[in-house]
């Protein structure tokens, strides 16, 4: 298996039927020298220390990521692949040695095939709108699932309206998992949700509501048999699991920056080389052209075809150092270190009367969103901020899945690196402090 | 029954909220006053009556008696109901005017300046925008 899944540490009570190998915490990993990293884990809120669950939002920054961005702005700031000046010759290589370093990160053929957008909202967006002008047309269909982030719906939503395609959802188990054989009520029978005319598959790759960690290289292959296109939304992957892009095999794979300890507002959209060039461009303007007239333009080749105007170059470089600064570690520790936390914080929290997970996959990242009868997950927020824990609460822009769960939305707590066992127990303590106040 | 000034009222919960030194305090009085919220009858209870921008829903009805603009309320959300029973108390029985002319200072002093910052999980102000519209809406009227 190629996809290196970092989180292969001792199973749970949620993985003891998965192949996954008990494989003890690396020792070498020290959380303090970690934390000593991240400046804000110095902050104080409502008078208490920070602890900060809401990674899966955004994550916080290392001390590197926020010197290189600033760093852009005090020496070589100047706008990238136009000038001959010195300044924007180095901020050039400066942000083209970002795109090298994803491009390995991720394992693409190409440096030219990792597209710089400012998040996975506007990867997707690119993604929906070019592919729904390049594949789709009446009657065709887009096939998402029913546990994706709004960014992962709506874009398809809007490209089907536009080409009078039908959007289809894989629908989501009881506990959270994909469940791509939908059983056929009337003859029993299993109904495949690919049909001939599925022209593009675009599922997220770790659900930011549940933790689940979804079959996508399985999905990508069951799909690419049939010449659809993959899209994977990988915003929730890229912290943490080790993501191949070639292994997987899919066409496209959206990230962001902001939830792998990089810079808000710079993000990645990859795609394979033959299929980029076919692409039509999303939006038009500097940087994506090759010749311009006023009756009509030919294109930049790529990335630039994709990246009109002037990008956010120094979140650029700042989500370059964030690479960097995850890949000094060692990432099956990282993973385990995150693991160890999900499932002591699992087992913590279902100590607790009235308290049920939603999103009890085998297989999960660090992500832990709960529900408390009688407690509505605003009130547990507020009184969780008063304690100076920071979660997220809500419907976490999923709001199908919230549906489909029968919820009006949940707690969640979703952790980092550089987060504790002690703060889980915090937490922990903090929720049972709020529940009593609320009940 | 002739009512405190609105600002007397406002003074009276800014007084009660300084006796609290702790949060935990603050918050336990807060969700006790939502139990004391004057609740909107429940077919009052309607979609169209939900205030937009809160995270919890909450339910607002505003009716004009004897010139008096009578509010009726209810969150699934008991900080939340505490609040709109903050505000409920204040802007209750009053007359279109004076509640078009009311500030909100009181809910910055008593320390639950979170609740009202102008972002999409927060919904004071849109609550508090809601009930002067009601009160634009009935001086309009009246």
């Amino acid at each position: 298996m190629a996809l290196r899944i970092r989180c292969v540490v001792a199973p749970s009570r949620f993985n003891e039927f998965t192949l996954m190998k008990p494989a003890a915490v690396n020792p070498t990993f020290d959380v303090e020298e970690i934390r000593a990293q991240f400046p804000i884990l110095k902050e104080l809120v409502h008078g208490k220390p920070l602890v900060y669950f809401d990674n899966a939002a955004t994550s916080q920054k290392p001390r590197r990521v926020i010197k290189a961005e600033s760093a852009y702005y005090a020496t070589i700031n100047a706008n990238v692949h136009r000038g001959v000046h010195t300044l924007s010759t180095k901020a050039t290589e400066a942000q083209e040695a970002a795109r090298e370093t994803i491009r390995k990160h991720i394992n693409a053929r190409h440096a030219h095939e990792v597209i710089f957008t400012s998040g996975t909202t506007a990867s997707l967006n690119l993604a929906a709108f070019s592919l729904g002008q390049l594949l789709l047309n009446k009657g065709d269909e887009v096939l998402i699932s029913g546990m994706e982030h709004h960014a992962n719906i709506v874009p398809w939503q809007l490209a089907c309206e536009r080409h009078g395609a039908v959007l289809k959802v894989i629908p989501v188990t009881d506990a959270g998992e994909l469940e791509p054989q939908r059983r056929n009520d009337a003859t029993g029978s299993a109904t495949d949700l690919f049909t001939e005319r599925t022209k593009v598959l675009a599922v997220s790759h770790v659900s930011n509501t549940l933790g689940t960690i979804n079959p996508v290289k399985k999905l990508i292959a069951e799909a690419r048999k049939r010449g659809i296109i993959t899209v994977v939304d990988g915003a929730q992957a890229i912290p943490h699991l080790d993501v191949d892009v070639q292994d997987l095999g899919c066409d496209l794979y959206a990230f962001s920056g902001h939830k792998a300890y990089g810079p808000t507002g710079t993000g990645v959209l990859y795609g394979r080389e033959d299929l980029l060039e076919r692409m039509p461009p999303w939006q038009g303007g500097g940087e994506m052209i090759d010749t311009v007239t006023l009756e009509k333009s030919t294109w930049a080749k790529l990335p630039f075809k994709f990246e009109a105007g002037t990008p956010h170059i120094a979140g650029i470089i700042g989500l370059g150092e964030a690479i960097r600064w995850m890949e000094d570690y060692d990432k099956a520790a990282m993973a385990a270190h995150e693991h160890m936390l999900l499932e002591h914080a699992t087992k913590e929290l279902l100590a607790m009367d009235g308290l049920r997970i939603i999103g009890t996959a085998k297989e999960k990242v660090g992500v832990i969103s709960f529900v408390i009868d009688g407690v509505h997950h605003y009130d547990l927020g507020t009184l969780l901020d008063q304690q100076g824990i920071a979660v997220r609460t809500g419907h976490h822009c999923t709001q199908p899945l919230m549906e489909r769960f029968g919820v009006s939305g949940t707690t969640r707590a979703s952790f980092a690196c550089f987060n504790t066992v002690d703060e889980v127990d915090l937490m922990v303590t903090a929720t049972r402090k709020a529940v009593k106040m609320l009940r | 029954m002739v009512s405190n000034p609105l600002t007397q009222t406002q003074q009276e919960i800014v007084d009660e909220f300084a006796l609290f030194s702790d949060w935990q305090d603050k918050y336990e009085h807060l969700i006790e006053l939502g139990k004391d919220l004057p609740l909107i009858a429940a077919e009052h209870k309607t979609e169209a009556n939900i205030v937009r921008g809160c995270q919890a829903r909450v339910w607002l009805n505003a009716e004009l008696k004897n010139d008096l603009v009578h509010f009726t309320a209810d969150s699934d959300a008991m900080i939340t109901k505490g609040i709109v029973a903050l505000l409920v108390r204040v802007f209750n029985d009053r007359t279109p005017q004076e509640i078009l002319g009311a500030s909100t200072e009181f809910v910055d002093t008593i320390g639950l300046r979170a609740h009202l910052s102008p972002n999409r999980a927060n919904g004071l102000s849109a609550m508090v925008d809601q009930m002067k519209r009601y009160a634009l809406a009935y001086s309009a009227k009246s």
